[in-house]
């Protein structure tokens, strides 16, 4: 083909500059759903119980990520700031991952135990509450509004489908019984959604009221679990190095 | 129609293609530096390929030859180049890190009285301190350590709930603290008196007669609070004798009603407060250095 009879006909350019660039992607992309040999194996990551999953619904409907990233970098600076340095593996069930990109306020990579729950809900009120300087926007209305949690179900075996091992047969569960424990288990288990949420939420007292479940309960059940799965303690330095 | 190749004095080969009749396309050789710097961005990629991780191949990647040399138990051995093994080297034996630790490990190994009484050893701490705390501590209790109440307590002045020994500080961040004092349904005459009698202890000008009544009710605080009113550091209990308030703020309150009215509250609703463990997030150097960062800030007891 005469490279004229390219340049004169736009279908055909269109077309085949298409299939020259999907080329440079493909090659970029698809690999990545092959290596396994850069997601850590690690112990303790879990998917979120059905309140923090919630939580995190709720994440994304504010924006938060807009100001926040979830992705301390192997740098020596964030280390001494922030904590270790985010493995892939911990968000191996994030469907959407949370990484962002923009850091207006710090990263939350390591949130959970570093603040008490009071201290989520006061901040996420009004954040000049606890943090004068700060220029967080307020979110008073996660404390005001019910939480709406009854397709919670749905939600779960929506993300079962992407691979997150939310459990719905017997086997399943025994499955995530010998991974996690048997407590933890039962909060993965798609039939029991309603119950341990509402469990959780009542039990913990998140937002210093009990009488209601509230956007805050999950909002702050989210925040405190974030980075805390894994044991940071039970592993050498140079483990996590044998996959990069 | 003239022909557009001929008002161009320079003659220039055109590519030859003709769209719309005279629109033409001069075929200039690529600038030499151009081609140059694009031939050397290929040479770059190849010897990029050979020495760093790059080409997925199955269900594993190329790892490069290039090498950091890195400490793993007690030895120096090589490992492959990446981000991660690069990080590890740094950490262990880029300037600052080499610097900080040695100073670090001393401050590990010193006492709490030998940092308190060297002036190198607490000036290094401070430096470190003040950044660890704007990390993990201002959030709760201001930059300058100044608190926030009625959630978060001063810890700039020398008055402790849990005691402000180097000792109890310490302990204070290890395993973070739960303050927490039941509530009681004490009512109208009853909490006012109450009120009154526990303002007395602190030296506030109140009616004499009034706290006299109040001081009987005060028998179902004083397991925690002490006869006196002394508090109780092994409970977190306030001492209410003393002009420092750490949960609610009494020097601020602008009439006797309303110092009250702080009173009533605290009794009618309890108190909850709990400050975070940092044991697990922070390592025994850090939280040294932090001990003796607050114990100072309080003005050490
Ligand atoms: C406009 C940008 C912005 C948005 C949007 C935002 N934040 Fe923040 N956030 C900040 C800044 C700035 C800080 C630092 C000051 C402070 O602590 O308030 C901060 C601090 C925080 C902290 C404390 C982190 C730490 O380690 O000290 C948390 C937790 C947090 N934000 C949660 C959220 C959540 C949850 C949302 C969404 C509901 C949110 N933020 C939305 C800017 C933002
Ligand atoms: C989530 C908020 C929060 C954070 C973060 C926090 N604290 Fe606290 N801290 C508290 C609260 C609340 C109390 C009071 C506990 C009580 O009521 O007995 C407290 C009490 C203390 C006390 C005991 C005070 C006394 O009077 O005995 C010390 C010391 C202390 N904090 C130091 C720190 C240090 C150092 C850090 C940072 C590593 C820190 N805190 C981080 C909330 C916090
Ligand atoms: C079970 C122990 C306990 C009992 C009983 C108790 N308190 Fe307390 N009280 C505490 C503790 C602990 C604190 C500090 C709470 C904190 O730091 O979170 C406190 C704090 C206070 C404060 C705030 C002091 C300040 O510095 O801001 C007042 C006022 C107070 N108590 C009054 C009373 C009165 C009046 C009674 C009796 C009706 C009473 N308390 C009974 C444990 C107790």
């Amino acid at each position: 083909m005469k490279h004229e009879s390219i340049e004169i006909n736009a279908g055909l350019l269109i077309i085949l500059t298409l299939v020259v660039v999907s080329i440079g992607g493909l090659v970029e992309i698809v690999p990545l759903f092959h290596i396994k040999d850069t997601v850590e194996e690690v112990k303790g990551v879990r998917p979120y119980t059905p309140l923090e999953q919630r939580g995190r619904d709720l994440y994304i409907r504010e924006g938060c990520y807009a100001c926040h990233s979830q992705m301390i970098r192997p740098f020596r600076d964030e280390m001494l700031r922030y904590g270790h340095y985010s493995l892939a593996a911990e968000s191996k069930y994030d469907h959407p991952f949370q990484w962002a990109s923009k850091r207006t306020g710090p990263d939350i990579a390591r949130l959970g135990g570093k603040y008490s729950d009071e201290w989520h809900t006061q901040h996420l009120i009004r954040p000049q509450n606890v943090v004068p300087e700060s220029i967080m926007p307020p979110y008073p209305w996660l404390l005001k509004n019910e939480l709406a949690y009854g397709d919670i179900e749905n939600r779960m075996k929506a993300l079962k489908m992407t691979g997150v091992p939310y459990s719905l047969s017997e086997d399943e569960y025994q499955a995530n019984v010998a991974e996690h424990g048997k407590e933890m288990a039962d909060k993965l288990h798609i039939p029991n959604a309603r119950a341990t949420l509402e469990a959780e939420a009542n039990g913990r007292n998140l937002d210093g009221d009990k009488s209601r479940i509230t956007e805050m309960d999950a909002m702050v059940a989210y925040l405190q679990a974030l980075g805390t799965m894994v044991d940071f303690k039970q592993y050498e330095q140079g483990y996590f190095a044998n996959f990069r | 129609m003239a022909n557009p190749a001929n008002k161009n004095s320079k003659q220039v080969e055109t590519t030859g293609h003709v769209w719309d009749d005279d629109l033409r396309e001069y075929s200039n050789p690529l600038p030499s530096w151009w081609l140059w710097t694009f031939y050397a961005t290929i040479v770059f990629s190849v010897v990029y390929w050979i020495l760093y991780p790059a080409w997925p191949i199955g269900k594993s990647f190329t790892r490069g030859i290039a090498t950091v040399t890195v400490e793993e138990n007690g030895q120096m051995v090589e490992k492959p180049w990446n981000s991660r093994t690069q990080l590890i080297e740094e950490m262990q034996s880029s300037p600052s890190a080499v610097k900080q630790r040695e100073y670090i490990e001393k401050v590990g190994k010193a006492s709490y009285e030998e940092i308190l009484a060297n002036p190198d050893m607490m000036a290094f701490a401070r430096s470190m301190a003040k950044g660890y705390f704007g990390d993990y501590c201002a959030a709760c209790h201001g930059s300058g350590g100044q608190g926030n109440l009625p959630y978060f307590p001063n810890l700039a002045d020398d008055d402790w709930l849990w005691g402000g020994k180097v000792d109890h500080l310490q302990a204070s961040i290890n395993n973070g603290r739960k303050g927490n004092m039941p509530a009681f349904p004490v009512q109208g005459e009853a909490m006012d008196d109450l009120a009154t009698y526990v303002l007395s202890l602190s030296g506030e000008q109140v009616d004499a007669a009034a706290a006299e009544r109040g001081k009987k009710g005060y028998a179902m605080c004083m397991g925690c609070h002490g006869a006196e009113g002394k508090g109780n550091p092994m409970l977190g209990a306030a001492n209410l004798t003393d002009k420092a308030w750490s949960v609610i703020n009494i020097p601020a309150a602008g009439s006797l009603e309303e110092k009250k009215r702080l009173i009533g509250g605290v009794v009618n609703k309890g108190i909850q407060r709990e400050m975070p463990a940092f044991a697990s997030r922070l390592k025994p150097e850090e939280i040294k250095m932090l001990t003796v960062y607050v114990h100072e800030l309080g003005g050490g007891q």
